[in-house]
Order: C-alpha cells, then sequence, then structure tokens
C-alpha cells in the first residue's frame, strides 16, 4: 500500500461516464463526472435519478454487470479501480472502502444473528479466532452506543429496530476499518429523531477514525449542516462543488432553485416555488 | 389424566404460549411449541413421523428385536405359514420371515440415508453455484442437470447399476446420480430470487468473495425448501430401491432386502401368499410414512403455503 501525502486526495475520479446498454439506444447514466476528495466529509445531493448512488456504487465497482464504466480516472489511495480485477476489489471493498445502505431492513441476512454478521465481516478480511472476532463486535457494537451488545449480539435482524439496525450496519461496515465509507442516504429509512442519532454516530465515529466519508443524500439542509464539501448532482452531471458553509450562498441556478424550494419555518409565504428545470443544464 | 398432572400440564402450556415471555428462550421455547401444534394438527404427518421413528427404532435394535437369524436356513420348516413362532411365516430356504423384515429396516435405512447425504449436498452445490454464478456456468450445469432430467429415473439408476456392477453400494451411488438434478434445480431457483436482494449486495460491500456468500448466506436460506423435498423423495428412494433390489441389481441374496425379499417370493404368490405380501407391506407402510411426514413438515417450514 502506497503511503498517503497530506497533499494528495485520498480518492480521485476524473470524467466518469456510466452507459446502460438497451435495444432502444445506450442510457447514459453519469456524465464527465470527476471530483477528488482527501479525509474529509463530502456530500452528494441531487433528485431522484441525477446519478448519486450511481457514483456511489462505481467507485467500489458494484454496478449491473450490463454497464459499461469508461473514466479517465478511478484512483483511490494509490489503488487504480478502474483497471482492478473482481478479484482485487475484493480487498478493497469492506477494508478499504465500505458502504451503508438505504434500509437496514433489507441489508441484513434475515436468518443470520447480527452479531456473527458483523463478526462475519471482522472475518472477511481477518485471519483471526472466533474468540477475538466475538470481541471486536462487542466493541464495535458499544461504539454505536448500543447499550446492551452482549444481548443485540444474539439478536436475529427482524428482532431490532430501524435506527438499530442501521447502527448495527454502521457497526459492520467499519469494523474492518475502511478508509473512505459511502453512506448511500443512510437515514433516509428512519424517523426523523433516529436520523439525528445515526448522524451523530457516524459522524463521531468518522472524524475518530480519520476516515473520508462521502454522503449521498437529498436533504439539502443536512448535507450542508454536516459535510464539508457538497458536489450538487442534476441529469447524471456535476452542476456545482461548493463549499458545505457557503451553499446557501450559491449562485448556481440549480442548487439556488433548489434551496428555494425548502420552505422556511420562520418565514411565511404564500407560494413555494417549484423547480424550473433549464435544458441548458444537461449539455455536455 | 390425575388432577395435579393436568394443571401441570395447563401450566406448561400457558409458558410456552404466553404473550409476555420474560426470556428470549421462552420466546423461542413458544414458537417451536406454536410450530409443533401445527405439526400435530396434521394428524396423518404424525402417523408418518411415528412410523418412521419405528423404522429408526426397528432398525438400530434389529438384533434385539429379531426373534431369529436372518440368514440362518431351516429347510426342514420352509414355507410355514402365519404362526406364533413365524409371525410372518417363513420363506422357502426355511428362513423367519419377521426377522428378515426387522433386519430389512436397516438396509432401507442405509439406503435412504446414504442417498439423501449423497444426493442433496450435490444438488444444493450445483443449484447455488449455477444460480450465483449465472452466464455461461449456469448454463453448463443446468443442461447438465436438464440430461439427468431427460431420463426416467428408475431406467437411468438400471443403466447405471448395470454398468457398475449390481450390489447395495453401486444401487445407492445409481440412486443418488439420477436423484440430484431436482435438488439442483430448487437451490437454483432460490438462490436466483435471494441473489438479488440488498443484504447480499451489503455483504458484497464487505469484500466477501462468491465463495464466502454461497456457502454462509445463500446455502442456509435454501435448506427448508430443500429438507421437505428430500423428505417427499425419500419414499421414491425406497421404491427405487426395492425396484433395483427386485430386478436383481441391488442388494444380492442372502441379504434380507426387502425389493430382493418381493423378487424370491414371486414364484410362490400362489400358494404361499405371505412370502411377498410382508415385505411388500414393509416397502408400502415405510414409503407411504415418508410422504405423510414429508407433508407434514411442508407445512410446518413453509407458511406461505397455506391450507
Amino acid at each position: 500500500m502506497t503511503t498517503q501525502n497530506a497533499d494528495t486526495p485520498l480518492l480521485e475520479v476524473a470524467d466518469l461516464n456510466i452507459t446502460f446498454p438497451s435495444p432502444k439506444g445506450d442510457t447514459q447514466a453519469l456524465h464527465h463526472v470527476s471530483f477528488s476528495m482527501g479525509r474529509q466529509k463530502l456530500g452528494i445531493v441531487g433528485e431522484s435519478g441525477s446519478g448519486k448512488s450511481i457514483t456511489g456504487r462505481a467507485i467500489l465497482k458494484l454496478l449491473p454487470s450490463t454497464a459499461k464504466i469508461d473514466a479517465k480516472k478511478i484512483v483511490f489511495n494509490g489503488i487504480d479501480i478502474q483497471n482492478a480485477t473482481e478479484k482485487e476489489m475484493r480487498q478493497v471493498r469492506g477494508r478499504q472502502i465500505a458502504m451503508v445502505m438505504q434500509d437496514p431492513k433489507y441489508s441484513l441476512n434475515p436468518v443470520m444473528k447480527v452479531g456473527d454478521q458483523i463478526a462475519e465481516a471482522f472475518l472477511t478480511h481477518t485471519r483471526a479466532s472466533r474468540k477475538l472476532a466475538r470481541d471486536a463486535t462487542i466493541t464495535m457494537l458499544k461504539a454505536v452506543r448500543i447499550r446492551n451488545p452482549e444481548r443485540v449480539y444474539h439478536l436475529y435482524p427482524h428482532e431490532v429496530s430501524g435506527g438499530m439496525g442501521q447502527r448495527i450496519m454502521i457497526a459492520m461496515m467499519l469494523i474492518p476499518k475502511p478508509k473512505l465509507l459511502i453512506a448511500d442516504e443512510p437515514t433516509s429509512a428512519l424517523d426523523v429523531t433516529v436520523q439525528l442519532q445515526v448522524m451523530a454516530i457516524l459522524d463521531d465515529l468518522v472524524t475518530d477514525r480519520g476516515m473520508g466519508l462521502i454522503f449521498i443524500s437529498h436533504d439539502l439542509n443536512l448535507v450542508a449542516s454536516f459535510c464539508d464539501q457538497v458536489i450538487i448532482m442534476y441529469g447524471g452531471r456535476i452542476m456545482e462543488i461548493c463549499e458545505a458553509k457557503t451553499l446557501h450562498n450559491s449562485t448556481h441556478p440549480y442548487t439556488k432553485g433548489l434551496i428555494n424550494c425548502l420552505p422556511d419555518i420562520t418565514q411565511s409565504i404564500d407560494f413555494l416555488p417549484t423547480l424550473e428545470r433549464d435544458e441548458v443544464w444537461l449539455k455536455d | 389424566m390425575s388432577y395435579g398432572v393436568k394443571q401441570k400440564y395447563h401450566a406448561m402450556q400457558a409458558w410456552f404460549l404466553t404473550d409476555t415471555p420474560a426470556s428470549a428462550f421462552q420466546a423461542k421455547a413458544g414458537h417451536v411449541y406454536t410450530r409443533l401444534l401445527v405439526f400435530k394438527s396434521n394428524q396423518l404427518a404424525i402417523l408418518g413421523l411415528l412410523i418412521v421413528v419405528m423404522l429408526l427404532v426397528t432398525a438400530l435394535f434389529a438384533p434385539l428385536i429379531a426373534p431369529y437369524d436372518p440368514l440362518a436356513t431351516d429347510l426342514a420348516n420352509r414355507l410355514q405359514p402365519l404362526s406364533s413362532e413365524h409371525w410372518f411365516g417363513t420363506d422357502e430356504m426355511g428362513r423367519d420371515i419377521f426377522s428378515r423384515i426387522i433386519w430389512g429396516a436397516r438396509l432401507t435405512l442405509y439406503v435412504v440415508g446414504l442417498v439423501a447425504i449423497i444426493a442433496a449436498p450435490v444438488g444444493i452445490l450445483v443449484g447455488t453455484i449455477a444460480g450465483y454464478h449465472g452466464g455461461w456456468l449456469d448454463t453448463v450445469l443446468m443442461r447438465i442437470t436438464d440430461i439427468f432430467l431427460a431420463f426416467p429415473k428408475l431406467i437411468l439408476a438400471l443403466a447405471f447399476v448395470a454398468a457398475l456392477g449390481p450390489g447395495i453400494e453401486n444401487a445407492i451411488i445409481a440412486i443418488s446420480i439420477t436423484s440430484w438434478p431436482p435438488y439442483a434445480r430448487i437451490a437454483r431457483a432460490e438462490t436466483i430470487t435471494i441473489r438479488n436482494s440488498v443484504f447480499i449486495d451489503a455483504i458484497r460491500v464487505q469484500g466477501a468473495g462468491p465463495l464466502r456468500i454461497v456457502i454462509r448466506h445463500i446455502m442456509p436460506l435454501c435448506l427448508s425448501s430443500l429438507i421437505v423435498r428430500v423428505t417427499l423423495d425419500m419414499a421414491g428412494i425406497i421404491l427405487t430401491a426395492a425396484g433395483l433390489g427386485f430386478l436383481g441389481l441391488g442388494a444380492q441374496p442372502p441379504s434380507p432386502e426387502w425389493g430382493a425379499m418381493t423378487s424370491s417370493g414371486r414364484s410362490y404368490i400362489l400358494d404361499h401368499w405371505w412370502l411377498i405380501t410382508m415385505p411388500g407391506l414393509a416397502i408400502f407402510v415405510v414409503s407411504l410414512a415418508f410422504n405423510l411426514l414429508g407433508d407434514g413438515l411442508r407445512e410446518v417450514l413453509d407458511p406461505k403455503g397455506e391450507n
């Protein structure tokens, strides 16, 4: 593994295009997507179908087999993702880059105890004894603020709540100590109060471990308050990359349009504007 | 039932069926208990289970139960009808048929058990690998499966035994070779539905390889439908084994295999009916029992197939 300099980015994506061939003609899901990030928190926001999830999955090479990936460069921590074989990708997945998915209800194996699933994630990358894996799992469960880890270890996924399930997912994904975590709408399936708890846990763990985080969401305010940098996507293209602090002062018409669509609790307005989409944004 | 026992029984039932279990263990025990109630309500399945258990006990304690040596010939007492001395009579060599059927239970279980142990894992392995990998490997494995399914089971088994040579071990191999394809089909169908679930994606994100995913995560989910199918197939396995024995290609004389016994009793069917009827009844009862048990298991293990 190459050593990481402070100034070389953790992840570099240049001119990433993804197409899905179909009998009716190719559908291009991503157009010339380029960005780079260090060990920071990067948010990706956009509407449904804007290509945010596809971007996340492309970094892990977890796309359907029909997808065609074409890029100038996808480099993570000195590893050339674009030309990596499936076998090499297995070393990257989990240990280098992990991903938390949207709904914990469907992303845990229904017939396996949650503790065993976390331990399994640990054992995939470490040659350790079952006992050691168990201890690591209990520690990890404590780290995601589960109060009674010994009891939770033996529960099945249908026996835990949504918020707890997502914390278990986070524990499972962080136990091999990855350098980058992709969180694909990790709180969309949860209610608002639980959302904040999960976000707080995610924030603490990512900061403590000095990891990079790609946070995919459609919640502008959440992303603005939580991330360092924000990528705004529309129609498979990057509209704008800006600092999270200055997001609300953005000058890009699409970003401005999105922000204007959010109701503000402190002001009463008669009309909530809808987004006016401009064809120009879809031109390369 | 005395009053005290009845009260204890009710207390126990309440413990099992409570809506507010005090421990995870109690909840699990209650769950198992309700499953058992479903199974119990199917009286034919209970009958099947009882017969299968009886078969197991008989096979296990054959030397203790059988009154005579199954291989000892006594030509002075040949072709004796049913009597208190020889419950099922004696055969053309004067051997006690009851003892032979008791010992034959061992052979039957031996065949059924070994075939299940060989064929089910082969089927599940082929099916899950084909289903998970997809593409060319799926095509190759499933076409091989289709080739095996293209022949009637007994005919194919006959051909294999004829090639391998008669004998009970070869019969087991032949039956196994002919019975794995349906299991592969079932396992493949299940795998294809499981393969696309989000949790398999989550496991792939962890960097798990295909082998780990198939063995640790897909196979356990295929098991319940496979267990039901194997149990239902056991009757077929018994019949095929008996058929091979009848044709002289299975267990060889003088071993007390039920099929071989019906075959040798065939020439005496008009005057000495018990020679063929008794082993025939044994085959009938045991294969019926496995079918009833399989039906009951299907109801318990498959919550979707409501009756």
